[in-house]
């Protein structure tokens, strides 16, 4: 029979490599390991479509991660799509006329909003509408339009000839 | 043709039978685990036992376990030039399936095997029947320590294979196959959700707790002769492993 303190030195060790991995997965593997709830305020932002837009998606500002997507709901009112944004505590002087936009990461990569500053002195509060919204863009609308222009064209070059003989 | 029938019908009982033992004997075991839990050595000991034993061969397999996922990994991602897809790819496979199956797999070879062995040699050698007639309950004193133990190391030993095998995938990625290391872990980053660290730790749980209970049911219930507890050490490891591949898809279906 091995000592009690042997047995003792072993399992602590055990749990604490047990408890570093954790902590490794949850700090080091994800990008949530700094709390949002605590210190952090919200922006809402009404967006006519928010495309693949998902709940958790960064929100940034010249490419700096500065907050993420919580919430998106549907405004029956207004027909628009209402987005949550949590921004950390760090940026608090956004100015008060910044606009919003959804870009997409790469060609097929998720979306994300950025935020655009404005020239205003006076900061977003807590709670407030970011005062212009541009959606997401759509690549289906993008192709179809592409396609029926082209198509367009293509029927006009070949009518106008005609027209001209 | 009737002895068949007859037969099937007999084992179907007598699986039946085993399966609403098991349940009784599950019941039993959580009804005593609150006082149970208030004698806390016989419980480190038994982490020591089933966790910081085991903690060799997990660490030795989720090295290779994530050596390979690195080497395959390369190889698919290479062909569609996005091997800096590297990190995600492994990190969401370790996180979900790999960590808390091949883990629990093991540990019912390893630790659940032990329990098994150690408590049907206790029935076959009268020591379970010695404490029962000195009024001490085998249940109490020797069932429940084990399987708490088991519970309790499993999570870890789950997020210990993880964590080795996310650096074995690093180490042929990024060593080997010059994946760049900054993209390897920062296309991880943003794509691990904090939901499959959770998913990774309850089915961690879920399957710890389903292991040691087999172990300890196996183990206690053996016949007590030398093929007895044989056959509860080898009965240990296929149920455990059975159970713990439906399990695992449940748990998927559950949480996806």
């Amino acid at each position: 029979m091995r000592s009690t303190r042997t047995v003792d030195i072993s399992t602590g060790l055990f749990v604490l490599l047990g408890f570093a991995a954790i902590l490794f997965m949850v700090t080091q593997i994800t990008n949530r390991g700094f709390s949002l709830k605590s210190d952090s305020y919200r922006l809402l932002a009404a967006f006519e479509n928010v495309g693949g837009l998902k709940p958790g998606a960064p929100v940034s500002m010249a490419g700096v991660t500065i907050g993420r997507v919580e919430d998106i709901q549907y405004d029956m009112k207004r027909y628009k799509a209402i987005v949550t944004m949590r921004i950390s505590d760090n940026y608090r002087a956004i100015p008060n006329d910044s606009d919003a936009s959804i870009y997409t990461a790469g060609l097929l990569g998720g979306q994300y909003i950025g935020l655009t500053p404005g020239g205003s002195d006076e900061p977003y509060k807590d709670g407030e509408q970011v005062v212009m919204a541009n959606d997401a863009i759509v690549l289906e609308n993008l192709i179809s339009k592409y396609l029926f222009n082209s198509a367009a064209t293509k029927s006009n070059a070949t009518a106008a000839p005609a027209a001209q003989e | 043709m009737i002895t068949i029938v007859r037969e099937f019908v007999q084992s179907f009982l007598t699986f039946l039978e085993r399966v609403g033992l098991l349940v009784r004997f599950g019941l039993r075991l959580f009804a005593i685990l609150p006082s149970g839990l208030l004698r806390a050595r016989p419980i480190v000991e038994q982490v020591y036992n089933t966790g910081a034993m085991s903690l060799v061969i997990i660490m030795t397999c989720g090295l290779f376990v994530g050596m390979v996922l690195g080497l395959q990994g390369y190889d698919l991602l290479t062909r569609f030039g996005s091997e800096e897809y590297l990190g995600t790819a492994t990190a969401i496979s370790l996180l979900r399936e790999l960590g808390p199956v091949v883990t629990a797999l093991l540990f019912a070879g390893r630790a659940g095997t032990a329990l098994a062995a150690e408590l049907g040699l206790m029935r076959a050698t009268d020591q379970i029947a010695a404490m029962e007639i000195m009024a001490v309950d085998p249940m109490r004193r020797v069932v429940l320590p084990r399987f708490v133990g088991g519970v309790i190391a499993m999570p870890l030993l789950v997020s210990i294979f993880i964590m080795v095998g996310l650096f074995g995938a690093q180490l042929v990625g990024v060593e080997f196959f010059g994946v760049d290391s900054g993209s390897y872990w920062s296309q991880m980053r943003g794509a691990v959700e904090l939901s499959d660290i959770r998913e990774g730790l309850i089915k961690g749980l879920v399957f710890g707790v389903a292991c040691s209970l087999i172990a300890v049911f196996e183990g206690y219930n053996a016949v007590p002769t030398a093929e007895g507890v044989g056959r509860a050490t080898t009965r240990t490891v296929v149920i455990s492993a059975v159970v713990t591949l439906i399990l695992d898809y449940i748990l998927t279906a559950l949480m996806l």
